[in-house]
């Protein structure tokens, strides 16, 4: 479903990513597991088109997708939940969800999808007309991610989800990525939190310096040595 | 098929009857001795009946037949749960609407030709602080050069007026739509900056228009300004005392009045609230849909909106362009009610008072907006006998407003609804 072919990207001088080479089939659960500072998030922005691949080429679809604009690349079947969340703060929850399907013409579809995302986060559905920031952060993290799924995605990146949030609230979100799988929707997953993270992932990679030093099942990184010592304390 | 839809139906085409027997059942006919009404042929007639019967029988079985095609589209959403409705709007809210309407509207004929003459002034301020308002309080923009868009609007009238001879309502949307492709030209280069760097550099748009009006003389008339601008006419009706030429027409000559300056008082102050009104609709308009989403959405966060596909620029330069043709809107409204503009008007400190008004009301409120206008315009004007100390206190009135109440007199809320059963 998605592709990169030897992708390179720079800040400026500085090269953030080197010869990346990552896919993501249909369906599947993907998680990109690495230190801070490693290029996980920049590797989610270049797939996103900011900042545009030096070098390479990125597939979506069989698509070469790595020339155009953020916000084309934004406009197919392709979502982001930000680093950080990013919801609209003074903007009510129901609001936020609306710009999420900003571009869905299809009034029913919108309402099927909105009536989906209040299913999924119930909570949601409480708060429909609190304003977005005065919400607790998990909240806030269901947000983002109901915001993202208004857009109809079939390929949805999450960027760490579980960020500054209690454990508890970590587990419902990690357990809500799972009924997306079952939902058909394929993830891509940037994650500190390697050890969930790769117990909820068919595969997984590790990013260290923008190199792709690990690539395997989820299963195997858990168990991999190296990883063990590097990223799950042991 | 109860009582009140057998009543319905009969009304209904008896309404039918009415309207379509005039209209396709009777006709003018030239005659050399006049024009005659005839009846027309009974082929009419006979498609009127067949109208009125079909009107009878869908108003009679409406309820089976719209059952029918709801029931065809709600399939398979009555599942778990219902979305809540939105609540009516209060009625005490479409009261106080009326209310003020009202009040715009007999205002003129009770007040003094002074009090009016202000509310004019008043009702431009307005116009131009919603026009920011879409700018600074919807999109988020900080601009400080707003003045020059009004500049633009005002000088699109003064001058298509004194050379070319174009009346106010000709001149209106012309101005409004330049000002707004001057906010688009502006919009091109500026917007991808933000916060600080975009109001400097709107501060000096502002000020280049109003230096360029000052030195183009030939055609501005430089510091010396343009004079005799004409007052808005109603429909073709002149407000002076002597006609301009021998074709046109005078009001008091027309309704067989006695003349009098105040009807042009009064006209023009129509005519601005007419405006405002028409600017409050629009917008509030615009905020329901989805632009009015994308500029607040912008506001909040721009990395968020370009990751949901939008793209930052075209929303930006909407809010530019739409915010620039009000003032426009409001610039022309003001050369015609003056009569005579000079880049005196469009100073630095204009655009820091319509920033004021937004700020003052509550970012994004419109009613804020407006509360906020009458205050800036009339306290001036009520504390004339304070002299030189009017500017000062009106500086502390700021400084213990932004103490007090920093989110302004009327923060915008959001709709509010209410959940039912829980």
């Amino acid at each position: 479903m998605l592709e990169l072919k030897n992708v390179s990207a720079h800040y400026g001088q500085i090269q953030a990513l080197h010869d990346v080479n990552i896919s993501v089939g249909a369906g599947e659960i993907v998680s990109l597991i690495g230190a801070n500072g490693a290029g996980k998030t920049t590797l989610l922005m270049t797939i996103c088109g900011d900042p545009k691949a030096s070098n390479g080429e990125i597939l979506f679809e069989g698509e070469p997708i790595h020339q155009q604009s953020t916000s084309q690349i934004m406009r197919k079947d392709i979502a982001i939940v930000p680093e950080g969340r990013r919801i609209f703060a003074r903007l009510t929850v129901e609001e936020n969800l609306h710009m999420g399907g900003f571009f869905l013409d299809d009034k029913a579809e919108f309402a099927r999808l909105e009536q989906e995302v209040y299913e999924l986060f119930p909570r949601l559905l409480e708060r429909k007309h609190q304003r977005a920031g005065t919400m607790s952060g998990g909240e806030q993290q269901m947000l983002a991610m109901g915001r993202a799924l208004m857009s109809k995605p079939r390929l949805l990146f999450l960027d760490e989800p579980s960020l500054g949030l209690a454990p508890i609230i970590i587990q419902q979100i990690f357990d809500i990525i799972e009924k997306l799988r079952d939902k058909g929707i394929t993830v891509f997953l940037v994650e500190q939190n390697a050890n969930q993270a790769l117990r909820l992932s068919d595969r997984g990679y590790v990013i260290e310096n923008g190199r792709i030093v690990l690539e395997d099942t989820g299963a195997n990184l858990l168990t991999n040595e190296e990883v063990r010592k590097a990223y799950l304390g042991g | 098929m109860s009582k009140s839809s057998f009543i319905d139906a009969l009304i209904a085409s008896v309404v039918m009857l009415i309207l379509t027997s005039w209209l396709l059942g009777l006709q003018l006919d030239n005659q050399p001795d006049g024009l005659r009404i005839i009846l027309n042929d009974a082929a009419h007639t006979t498609w009127v009946i067949v109208g009125v019967v079909l009107v009878f029988f869908t108003q009679l079985f409406k309820a089976p037949i719209s059952r029918v095609f709801s029931g065809i589209k709600s399939k398979g959403q009555d599942s778990g749960f219902k979305l809540p409705a939105p609540e009516e709007k209060p009625t005490l809210y479409r009261f106080l609407t009326i209310a003020a309407l009202a009040g715009l509207l007999i205002w003129p004929f009770v007040a003094s030709r002074g009090a009016v003459d202000l509310a004019t002034l008043t009702l431009i301020y307005v116009m131009l602080g919603l026009g920011l308002n879409v700018v600074v309080g919807l999109a988020g923009l900080l601009d400080l050069g707003y003045v020059g868009f009004y500049a633009v609007g005002a000088y699109t009238y003064g001058i298509l007026n004194t050379y070319f001879g174009v009346g106010f309502w000709t001149a209106l949307p012309i101005a409004g739509c330049l000002a707004a492709l001057f906010g688009f030209l502006l919009g091109f280069p500026v917007l991808r900056l933000r916060g600080d760097y975009l109001a400097i550099v709107t501060l000096g748009f502002g000020e280049i228009i109003r230096i360029m009006l000052n030195n183009m003389t030939e055609v501005t008339g430089g510091p010396n300004g343009i004079s005799q601008i004409d007052k808005p006419t109603l429909f073709g009706l002149e407000f002076n005392r002597r006609a301009s030429s021998d074709e046109a027409t005078l009001f008091h000559d027309f309704f067989g009045l006695d003349y009098s300056s105040n009807y042009k008082v009064i006209f023009v102050y129509l005519a601005a609230v007419l405006l405002v009104v028409l600017t409050v609709f629009v917008i509030n308009r615009l905020l329901r849909m989805p632009i009015g989403r994308a500029w607040e959405a912008l506001r909040e966060d721009e990395i968020a909106c370009r990751s949901l596909g939008l793209n930052p620029t075209i929303i930006k330069l909407s809010a530019f362009t739409i915010g620039a043709a009000f003032a426009g809107f409001a610039g022309s409204f003001f050369a015609a009610r003056q009569g005579f503009i000079s880049p005196e008007s469009f100073t630095f400190i204009e655009s820091a008072i319509i920033l004021a008004i937004v700020v003052l009301g509550g970012m994004g409120s419109q009613v804020g907006v407006i509360l906020a206008a009458i205050i800036m315009t009339i306290l001036p004007e009520m504390a004339r006998e304070f002299n030189e100390y009017r500017m000062l206190m009106f500086g502390l009135m700021m400084v213990f407003m932004m103490i007090w109440r920093p989110q302004g007199l009327l923060p915008m809320t959001r709709p509010k609804m209410e959940m039912r059963n829980g």
